[in-house]
């Protein structure tokens, strides 16, 4: 039974130790063994626990021994049970008591408690109806002393206005400008609104007065333009607060400005080193205006607008204003730097001059950076260009003077002795050609500083585009050439044709120049150039084929101008040496005339000259004996058979007209023809000339006997001389043939003279 | 182009300016060994026919042959003179017989018609024995064949004819001064003006005269790179000139600015001839600078016969 009831207490306490666990939050080790357990009946601890069960349970399975031992056992642990349980009732009785103690000692101090605090109640209460009672009493006071601090304060402004003159005075005098415009400022409002009354008009008018002079001072230090740029912004300042007129105040420092920067200008007027003018013209003009810029946008575009200022649209009409100034200085400037750089002529160093754009061109883009909208750099850079332009054009005309010059030291060396042999020629061709074009090449090299990389305005693009290909291509080179071209055809375009005073040698040495710029030169240069300046050929520009059809017409007209000139030469000799002889009373012909012998040995030295330019060229095969031919004096067509009083044509003269006209048309000599570019057609031209003049001079004259034989003995030793010279011999045979059978026709008494004595005459010499 | 063979070579040409109604050239013949002749060749343009006419000219070889603008019966020549060993060029007028165009005008087809050809009436010698040779005779264009202009040697000679031009004196002269022996090679007088300007040539020079001072007014120096042949004026244009010269080319001149021609022709082949000016067909030649209305080339080709290549537009 105890054992039931150990057991059932057991489980009440072990129920009541669970709820104190729960609370604590503690768990119980074993609570899922518990929990598997609980339903169990036969676990003592469990809270099913059935006695019954248990027992017979225990009685079913357990021997007698494990039953006793079971049963000592369980009374074992009832008795610790036991003990437990009443220590535990112990514990807790002392602990109520305790609490009961404490309660009673809590339910004592509440009571004196309550009745402190109605004490505390009855003193508020006291001090309250005094407070109250001392308020009302000083109520009238309180009104009395807030009316005199107001009092107060009125007066020390009125003091403070009476005052405001003599404090104005002692600012003016002690130049505390800022102090004294800010003293007015505050008044200003209060006087003009009291201004009514007397005495505050008084004041006011005084302070007027100061005011106006104060300003007068500003303005005055203003325009004195001394003072540094703070004193200036602060001057500036202050006299916008004095309500003085912005635009008065833009005006006035402009105009100062300008003074200044005109005194700058001046100074440069006197610069003769174009870089120091440059220089100069940078660092005191240019320095100027950006300085006159900065400070100008400081003073009235920048500043912070406030109060009635703002409403007036300073910055815009500032900037109109600034725009309008730096444009008419930057014009005077640049016509100024324009003038200097037209008086740049000298074409030695384009460096310099290059240098100087540059560094005037850099300058400029300091305004672009402080005043953006600006025309002056797009102008800046607008001189740049024409003055590259400029270069150019002087480059140019440095070329063509160059090249005259050249010709001339060329026309003097051909007129001088010859002191070094016969090869001065060429010599002379390749030394003008070299020199020609060293020079090109040193006038390129200065042109090109213009396109440089560290140069600033090389990137613009004019000079990347129309400055390399119409500039430096067209305007320089093309130009050039042509005008190589065209003074080389006006040595052929004189009016008398005799090529004025033009050497014939210097004919034939440009002809030849001509014809080397039509083969290879143009070529090279126009490729230089292309390659130099990575020509871009935006606009059409002028053919390397067209130079060159040019400067081959040029050749050629010079080669036949040369042609002409020589031939006249000799025509002139041959044709006075006819027109001035008595060829009927001449006596029996003894030697050669000198005149033919001076016309071979032109006609040799002539040979020598072409030969030191132009390649031989071909000639037709001579026959075994080209010097030895006889010229009949009746050759068939000259023969007279008979003589026709009147037109009576007969069948033999039919034949004898269709050969003629047969020879006519196959052997018809063009005197005048062009000429190719050897010296056997050369020569040729010039022989065939001289040959002709002699055929028609003859013919103008009348001849005795001895006349004809000695014309047959002249033309016998032309013949001699002249057939190496040409390129068909034929055709030297057949004018010397025809002008011995005019003579003949032209002769009284014609008897030729025999073949062999004419030999022997011509041998001799 | 028309071509007409002569036999004898010639080297003289001249219109008939006087003759109104026909287009008539008269040519003279130039032979050292026979009787020189002149031959008046008419040009029919309506049937495109040549015809030729013959007188005898038995003084000497014609170098130049000029017909007188009121007479068409009445024509100067210059002519060579050979003695044994002496060759002087006279100048003369001569009258053609009355006869000659009824008698002896022959054609082509009628070679045998002309076998007596009829002599030319010499009227008067214009004397310049003292003054040299006479290249030229000139006579005063559009005038009443009362004056003409001898150019001999470095001389100008202006002669009156007188008595139906059988009597010739000097009425002024102009002499041309220089180095050397100058001598004229041509002239032409102008039309311009009332006829008191002369144009002369010599050497490569082209000289203005004025008549009425006998003295020079413009000189254009080197005018071609070779001799001057020849120059005429432009009858319709006062101030133009075209000359020719060896040099294969023909100028033309406005001799108020002579530094410059004003238009060069150039061949290559052809010795320039006398530019001459056709009164008959007065097309517009220099006028319009086109090719000359007659060119006759010297006796540049190796026959012997003169070829005329008359050009008629």
């Amino acid at each position: 039974m105890y054992g039931n009831f150990s057991v059932c207490f057991s489980a009440r306490k072990r129920r009541v130790h669970g709820m104190l666990k729960l609370y604590y939050g503690l768990n119980e080790e074993g609570k899922t063994v518990d929990q598997a357990e609980s339903m169990n009946p036969c676990d003592i601890n469990g809270t099913h626990f059935d006695p019954e069960v248990y027992l017979n349970k225990l009685r079913r399975e357990c021997s007698l021994g494990e039953l006793m031992d079971q049963e000592s056992c369980m009374v074992k642990q009832i008795r610790s049970l036991d003990s437990d349980m009443q220590t535990l009732v112990y514990e807790n009785y002392n602990k109520f008591i305790s609490a009961t103690d404490t309660i009673r000692k809590m339910k004592n101090d509440f009571k004196k408690m309550e009745d402190e605090m109605d004490c505390l109640s009855t003193n508020m209460a006291a001090i309250t109806e005094f407070s109250a009672h001392i308020s009302g009493t000083l109520q009238d006071q309180h009104a009395q002393i807030t009316k005199l601090s107001g009092v107060h304060t009125l007066l020390r402004k009125l003091q403070f206005l009476f005052e405001l003159p003599a404090r104005l005075n002692k600012c003016l005098e002690l130049q505390a400008y800022s102090q004294a415009v800010s003293s007015h400022r505050r008044a200003r409002c209060v006087l003009q609104q009291y201004s009514h009354m007397p005495s505050f008009r008084g004041i006011q008018d005084d302070c007027h007065a100061i005011m106006d002079k104060l300003a007068q001072e500003l303005r005055q230090k203003f325009r004195d333009g001394g003072s540094s740029a703070k004193d200036l912004s602060e001057c500036v300042e202050l006299l916008l607060q004095l309500d003085e007129p912005a635009e008065e105040l833009c005006d006035k420092f402009l105009i100062h400005a300008q003074s200044r920067l005109e005194a700058n200008l001046r100074g440069l007027e006197a610069e003769t080193d174009i870089l120091e003018f440059i220089d100069r013209g940078c660092n005191e003009f240019v320095s100027s205006l950006c300085l006159v810029i900065a400070s100008y946008q400081e003073l009235f575009v920048n500043r912070p607008q406030e109060g009635n200022l703002a409403s007036k649209n300073i910055p815009h009409m500032a900037i109109g204003k600034l725009h309008a100034f730096v444009d008419a200085m930057a014009t005077c400037y640049f016509s100024l730097v324009e003038r200097r750089i037209q008086e740049e002529k000298s074409v030695g160093d384009n460096s310099l001059l290059v240098r100087a754009l540059d560094r005037f061109h850099r300058r400029l883009q300091a305004v672009a950076k402080l005043l953006p909208g600006s025309a002056v750099p797009s102008q800046g850079t607008e001189i740049v260009v024409r003055a590259a332009r400029e270069r150019i054009q002087q480059y140019l005309a440095a070329l063509q003077s160059f090249y005259l010059d050249s010709l001339r030291d060329v026309r003097q060396a051909l007129a001088a002795p010859r002191l070094g042999g016969s090869s001065a020629g060429g010599e002379l061709l390749s030394s003008l050609s070299a020199s020609i074009l060293n020079q090109i090449k040193s006038v390129m090299a200065s042109v090109q500083l213009f396109t440089a990389k560290d140069i600033t305005f090389s990137n613009k693009p004019y000079f990347k585009g129309e400055f390399c290909s119409q500039g430096v291509r067209e305007s320089l080179v093309v130009n050039f050439i042509k005008f190589v071209c065209q003074s080389s055809r006006q040595f052929c375009e004189s009016v008398g044709d005799r090529g004025g005073s033009t050497p014939p040698a210097l004919l034939l040495l440009l002809s030849r120049l001509c014809l080397d710029y039509e083969t290879s030169t143009i070529t090279y240069i126009l490729t230089l150039t292309d390659e130099q300046f990575l020509v871009q050929h935006r606009s059409p520009v002028t053919a390397v084929a067209a130079l060159c059809g040019e400067a081959r017409e040029a050749a050629q007209k010079l080669l036949n101008h040369y042609v002409k000139v020589q031939g006249l030469i000799i025509s002139q000799m041959l044709r006075k040496s006819v027109e001035t002889r008595d060829w009927v009373n001449t006596i029996e012909p003894r030697n050669v005339r000198a005149v033919m012998k001076r016309v071979v040995e032109d006609t040799t030295s002539i040979d020598v000259q072409v030969s030191l330019l132009y390649e031989e060229g071909t000639r037709k095969a001579h026959s075994s004996d080209s010097s030895k031919r006889t010229f009949s004096v009746y050759s068939g067509s000259r023969q007279q058979t008979r003589y026709a009083p009147s037109y009576t044509p007969s069948a033999a003269m039919d034949t004898n007209f269709l050969s003629n006209i047969h020879k006519l048309f196959s052997e018809r000599i063009d005197i005048f023809s062009p000429v190719e570019f050897n010296k056997v057609s050369v020569v040729t031209g010039i022989i065939k000339i001289s040959l002709k003049t002699f055929l028609e001079c003859v013919r103008l004259r009348t001849f005795g006997r001895y006349g004809l034989q000695q014309i047959q003995v002249d033309c016998n030793y032309l013949q001699m001389y002249l057939w190496r010279f040409v390129s068909d011999e034929n055709l030297v045979h057949f004018l010397l043939d025809e002008i011995v059978g005019s003579t003949a026709h032209r002769c009284l008494d014609p008897a030729p003279m025999e073949q062999s004595v004419i030999e022997v005459i011509c041998e001799r010499g | 182009m028309y071509q007409l063979y002569l036999v004898l070579q010639a080297r003289a040409l001249t219109s008939q300016t006087a003759e109104s109604d026909a287009i008539r050239f008269l040519v003279g013949t130039q032979s050292l060994k026979f009787d020189n002749q002149i031959h008046i060749i008419d040009f029919d343009d309506e049937n495109n026919i040549i015809s030729k006419s013959v007188l005898q000219h038995q003084a000497g070889e014609i170098w130049h042959i000029s017909a007188s603008p009121a007479d068409k019966a009445v024509l100067t020549t210059c002519y060579n003179k050979t003695s044994e060993s002496r060759v002087v060029t006279c100048g003369a007028v001569w009258r053609m017989p009355p006869e000659w165009e009824s008698g002896s005008h022959e054609s082509p087809d009628d070679p045998h018609n002309s076998h007596n050809p009829q002599n030319l009436e010499l009227l008067c010698h214009l004397d310049n024995s003292s003054h040299g040779n006479a290249s030229c005779v000139l006579w005063e264009p559009m005038g009443d064949g009362k004056h003409v202009i001898s150019l001999a040697d470095n001389h100008a000679l202006l002669w009156d004819l007188t008595e139906s031009s059988t009597q010739a004196t000097i009425s002024s002269s102009a002499t041309l001064e220089g180095k050397g022996q100058l001598k004229f090679t041509a002239g032409k007088w102008s039309p311009h003006h009332n006829c008191t300007q002369l144009a002369t040539a010599n050497d490569t020079a082209i000289r203005g005269w004025d008549l009425r001072t006998m003295s020079q007014i413009y000189c254009i120096e080197n005018a071609h790179g070779q001799l001057v042949r020849d120059l005429d004026f432009n009858p319709n244009k006062q101030y133009y000139l075209a000359s020719c010269g060896d040099d294969c080319k023909v100028k033309f001149w406005d001799v108020r600015n002579i530094n410059e021609p004003v238009k060069t022709l150039e061949e290559h082949s052809h010795w320039w001839a006398p530019v001459l000016r056709c009164r008959h067909t007065h097309t517009h030649l220099q006028q319009r600078y086109i090719k000359p209305l007659v060119i006759l080339p010297k006796n540049n080709d190796n026959f012997s016969q003169l070829v005329a290549h008359v050009l008629f537009r």
